[in-house]
């Protein structure tokens, strides 16, 4: 009698324990490719893999999503197959890389300033000289009459403004950072461009998350996270002055203009630090993947094109839901080209 | 009588025994199913094989915590060569122009686990005192007569229970992972601190402490937050400090006329004043490593301020913040950095233990 019981579960071990043998022999011929890198555009990878996974069940991809910095340190030593980050390698970087780099733009993205103001107006806008100040510490009333100057007939609370930042290195605060730079001397000379800066006032966030809660329960704050979460998260966002001198609300087909204006070099490292097009939304970055030039698995160069190619093509429709930028169909055609040459 | 074994009997003592016509008869052999026989080479083997395997793993333990000390002072080397005494002086931390300063985070650190600790403290001394003194006990138990059913054999066992439960609850706190009460403390503990520390900066805002707006996250949330997870730690060593108190005091104390809180406030807390003292130091301990929380509410920004709504802060959220992206150089200033904190931990701890020894031998008298 009592053993009955034990014989089906020992059958019942057996039989999970042969399947859990099989999967791995067959998976034999199958190739798993792992990557790491950028938090920023992880949604959007995440998504690709998956639907590339159900079409070829033999490429598995794992993608890890520790920051761009992350990304370009594990990929320079070798640790993953292909990294990602927000902000392109720089010529120091690349030459550390011993099979060559492949920077791929694979998606771009907007930053946008979300702010919590109770008693605010409908639609915030915020001059150029308004955003560079407060983050400069220089204004620091939400009545301050540089902002009032931008929303005439706009009722504007007198509270304080709080400033969030990203308290660790981030891709995001980069971007954000190279833009204040170029538009304002100030920060340049100041705080200046990096993945983390010393932020002249405010408090600081742990990652998109941590900003967005900061924001969200800190009446008066202000910080700048990604587009896609921001609107995930249904925070409001400000609509900002770009180059020539238009109010641009951040969504994606201004966020397009922005790329468009701006010519892919060879080296498909092209910076958007303050687009010029005059309907171009003034934050946008391309984010990339790093690939080596040359593979030596051809299994896995095979592979990893062929998931690339599918992000270039079928990939780019999955972007606009998840509230990233399409890429233009011209850069589409340059960085397909750019793929070809992985060996 | 007992037959003696001859062999186990001194020859002289033999002689004695059999003139006085007592009989002495050789050890009986064990039987094979005896529990008692010498014991076998592989008994021998096994507990030979635990006691150098017990050895080896704790030894072991030792050469890791020294292998990881080793480490980040290798890493931390170039950067203490480079700064020197420096980076613990100077206040700004800015990885692009290469600028390493961690006095901001070393005065947040402090900052922090001291207020969250004054504040962990008194609940903590309270829970233990409430917990150990039987208060929670003798209520139920009061109101369990007024039921008239104290003497029932079911309801009788309800006020140590009751007990137990709250205290297993209070301990329960230290099972709660950091990065939840991070979230909790932004959720729940900012807005609901808000607005009295704007009255108080409103009224009071001539006071240092009380000398900024609380923007959000800052000292005084990270502090609450803190003393709630030192309050586990410092309630379970006080009420043992206290209820090692021998119980020939508070009866001395009670025969001499003290009230129950006479004695509890002038006898047992004053003998126990050691241990307890040891429960906060081992908090601090455990307040001064705290990362995720702090890093959640503290704020992250680099400034030194005495006002307690003022946003800091602290040498393990810096770690946290800067490691995963940070490059060479600055992985060398913050291993420096990490060098600091455990000085800093390792030094309390190490006062923390001495004093709850002291305490130790002092009641030892009293026993």
């Amino acid at each position: 009698m009592r053993t009955a019981p034990t014989k089906s579960w020992l059958a019942g071990l057996l039989a999970c324990s042969a399947a859990c043998v099989a999967t791995p022999t067959h998976a034999a011929d199958s190739v798993t490719l792992q990557g790491a890198g950028a938090t920023f555009p992880a949604p959007l990878y995440q998504r690709w893999f998956n639907e590339y996974n159900k079409l070829h069940p033999d490429v598995q991809v794992n993608y890890q999503a520790l920051g761009s910095g992350a990304g370009i340190k594990q990929f320079t030593e070798g640790l993953v197959h292909f990294g990602a980050s927000d902000a392109a390698m720089t010529d120091e970087e690349i030459a550390a890389v011993k099979d060559g780099v492949v920077l791929l733009p694979m998606t771009a993205g907007s930053i946008v300033l979300a702010y919590n103001l109770a008693d605010g107006p409908k639609e915030l806008r915020l001059s150029r000289a308004a955003y560079a100040g407060i983050f400069l510490g220089k204004i620091t009333k939400w009545n301050d009459p540089v902002i009032a100057a931008a929303n005439p007939g706009a009722k504007l609370p007198d509270t304080a403004v709080t400033v969030v930042g990203r308290s660790d290195g981030s891709g995001t605060t980069y971007v954000f950072t190279q833009h204040l730079s170029a538009i304002s001397d100030e920060w340049k000379n100041g705080p200046g461009t990096g993945k983390s800066v010393n932020w002249p006032v405010g408090v600081a966030g742990k990652g998109n998350p941590g900003v967005t809660a900061l924001i969200k329960q800190t009446p008066g704050a202000i910080g700048y996270v990604e587009y896609g979460y921001a609107l995930q998260t249904a925070m409001p966002m400000a609509t900002l002055e770009n180059k020539s001198g238009q109010y641009v609300k951040a969504d994606l087909d201004a966020a397009r203009r922005a790329l468009a204006s701006v010519a892919l070099p060879a080296d498909l490292r092209a910076w958007l630090p303050d687009p010029t097009a005059p309907d171009a939304y003034p934050i946008v970055t391309y984010t990339w993947l790093l690939c080596n030039k040359k593979y030596a698995d051809p299994k896995i160069a095979e592979a990893l094109k062929a998931v690339i190619r599918f992000g270039l093509a079928d990939g780019q429709k999955f972007s606009a839901e998840l509230g990233y930028v399409p890429l233009p169909a011209d850069v589409v055609t340059t960085v397909t080209k750019a793929v070809d040459s992985i060996s | 009588m007992t037959p003696l074994e001859p062999g186990r009997v001194a020859p002289g003592l033999q002689r004695a025994v059999r003139a006085r016509g007592i009989e002495l008869v050789p050890p009986v052999p064990p039987a094979d199913d005896s529990l008692s026989r010498p014991p076998s080479a592989v008994d021998i083997w096994a507990d030979r094989v635990f006691r150098h395997g017990a050895r080896v793993i704790a030894w072991g333990t030792v050469a890791l915590a020294l292998h990881i000390v080793w480490s980040i002072a290798i890493v931390a080397a170039p950067s203490v060569r480079e700064h020197g005494f420096a980076l613990v002086t100077h206040s700004t931390w800015d990885a692009n122009r290469g600028e390493f300063g961690i006095l901001p985070a070393i005065v947040g650190t402090l900052y922090t686990s001291a207020l969250g600790l004054t504040i962990g403290t008194m609940f903590g001394v309270a829970v233990a005192i409430f917990l150990s003194e039987g208060f929670l006990s003798s209520g139920v138990e009061a109101l369990l007569r007024v039921l008239r059913v104290a003497e029932h054999p079911f309801w009788v066992r309800l006020p140590g229970a009751i007990e137990d439960a709250l205290r297993a609850t209070v301990e329960l706190l230290a099972a709660v992972p950091s990065v939840v009460y991070g979230l909790w403390g932004i959720f729940v503990v900012i807005p609901l601190v808000r607005p009295v520390a704007d009255w108080l900066h409103g009224h009071l805002g001539w006071i240092p402490i009380f000398g900024t707006t609380l923007s959000g996250p800052g000292i005084l949330p990270a502090s609450l937050v803190l003393a709630i997870m030192v309050l586990p730690t410092i309630s379970a060593i006080s009420r043992d400090a206290l209820s090692e108190v021998p119980p020939k005091l508070r009866e001395a104390s009670f025969g001499l006329g003290a009230t129950r809180w006479e004695t509890i406030l002038g006898v047992i807390v004053p003998t126990a004043s050691t241990g307890i003292f040891g429960a906060v130091i081992l908090g601090f301990g455990r307040a001064l490593g705290e990362t995720m929380a702090l890093a959640m509410l503290a704020g992250n920004a680099n400034v030194m301020s005495w006002s307690m709504f003022s946003p800091a802060n602290t040498l393990a959220a810096l770690l946290a913040n800067h490691f995963p992206e940070a490059g060479k150089v600055e992985v060398g200033a913050l291993m420096y950095a990490a060098l600091v904190l455990l000085g800093i931990t390792l030094l309390v701890n190490v006062i923390g233990t001495t004093i709850v020894q002291r305490a130790d031998a002092r009641l030892k008298g009293l026993r």
